[in-house]
């Protein structure tokens, strides 16, 4: 079936990408980039890096802009899918949520208006083996943005490894975070992936941080050959 | 062993992770272990073993089960537990001569228990997640225990412990799945 998964470029993303590419043909990607940083259904940190990760990936990308307005940019979202299904004939969507059900109920109702096909395949996955499996199949994913305690400022643009994970395992018990970031407590960007035919190495960044909340802006990236 | 039974459309598709895999965590936390098979595939072997039976449900716009029904006719003569989860609840209502009826219902949904039922405790209002576009008119004689207000949420069967839920209850109502485990294993 042709598919297209929609991207915000941060590692659930990418990971149900990957998972979509073992059963079905990733037609293209469907990114909509949000003016709003509070949205409630598209992540936005380093949104616009997306169009990098496509080309890294060799799979067409579908991209457009919202205001970021709670339900308004639903409809940006169904012009985004619409605009997929004219132009790359998919026959579904693929997302990555976790347990969202806002994201992934709203996601069904757009799928059935539009007669299409939805699949989310890390739906209540667990946690631990989720990130487990992203690290050792060879995922690279930093941290991009930080939005609750006890995150630090050097958790922006830090590598989610092994030792990385230990830590999240850690906040669990401590400060009741979701190990996957799910609750909002952090936001990643995917610089490589095992069927990335090139790597993104970032040049220039610019950090902004207080209280707990921070954001890494990638001002400069470009591809590499792996 | 609980075998959950994966009625996609095709063996081995996308929506496996979204609607088997999540049912199998909650019931190896339950300290059950599980196998899994492709309803397409069951055969007397398969089911040989199995303390209980879990049809899982499948992604909304796949009702192929519904056109291939010969395949799990079985389901009559299983002596063990059975509960069938949304796609899961449509084909026992099948097998057992209900109706399919269109009937839509996506995102979290107010049940209510209208009857103590072993899956779901006493009479009681929750909420419940629903991917569906069609429900059951139940077979002749089974025991409709909670609804919404669109249709059936939960029935059963008058003299078996064979159970049809609508809602997904592998979010948020865990509660469900762990109960049936437990009929199975006190049978």
């Amino acid at each position: 079936m042709k598919l297209g998964v929609l991207c915000s470029g941060g590692k659930d993303s990418w990971s149900a990408c990957s998972r979509a590419l073992e059963t079905d043909e990733v037609a293209c990607l469907i990114s909509v980039r949000s003016k709003n940083d509070a949205s409630y259904m598209f992540h936005t940190p380093d949104v616009h890096l997306v169009p990098l990760q496509a080309k890294a990936a060799g799979i067409p990308l579908v991209t457009v802009e919202t205001e970021g307005v709670e339900e308004a940019e639903l409809a940006d979202l169904v012009r985004a899918i619409a605009l997929a299904v004219e132009k790359y004939g998919i026959e579904g969507i693929v997302t990555g949520a976790l347990m969202s059900v806002y994201q992934a109920t709203r996601v069904q109702r757009i799928c059935r208006e539009l007669g299409l096909w939805c699949f989310n395949p890390l739906w209540y996955t667990d946690p631990d083996a989720y990130m487990e499996r992203l690290i050792a199949s060879g995922f690279s994913v930093i941290v991009t943005g930080v939005f609750s305690a006890p995150f630090t400022e050097d958790w922006l643009g830090r590598a989610i490894d092994e030792k990385a994970l230990a830590d999240l395992r850690k906040y669990v018990k401590t400060d009741r975070i979701t190990l996957t970031g799910e609750g909002g407590e952090y936001e990643t960007l995917v610089l490589d992936a095992p069927f990335f035919r090139q790597r993104i190495v970032i040049r220039e960044t610019k950090k902004e941080y207080a209280n707990y909340r921070g954001v890494l802006t990638i001002t400069r990236a470009e591809l590499v050959s792996k | 062993m609980i075998l959950l039974v994966d009625l996609a459309g095709t063996l081995g598709s996308l929506s496996r992770d979204e609607y088997v895999g999540p049912v199998a965590r909650i019931v190896a936390a339950a300290g059950y272990e599980w196998n899994e098979a492709h309803y397409a595939g069951i055969s007397p072997k398969t089911i040989t073993g199995a303390d209980g039976i879990i049809l899982c449900g499948t992604a909304l716009k796949d009702n192929a089960f519904a056109e291939h029904m010969q395949n799990l006719a079985w389901l009559r003569d299983a002596r063990v537990p059975v509960l069938g989860i949304c796609a899961g609840a449509e084909a026992l209502c099948l097998v057992f001569g209900g109706r399919l009826i269109p009937a839509c219902e996506i995102g979290m949904t107010e049940v209510r228990v209208i009857q103590a039922d072993p899956v779901l405790g006493e009479p009681r209002v929750f909420t419940a997640y629903e991917v569906h576009t069609f429900a059951c008119e139940p077979p002749a004689g089974w025991i409709t225990t909670a609804v919404s207000d669109v249709c059936v949420q939960v029935f059963r069967h008058p003299g078996r412990p064979v159970f049809g839920v609508m809602f997904h209850p592998e979010v948020r109502n865990d509660a469900v799945v762990e109960r049936f485990c437990g009929i199975c294993r006190d049978r």
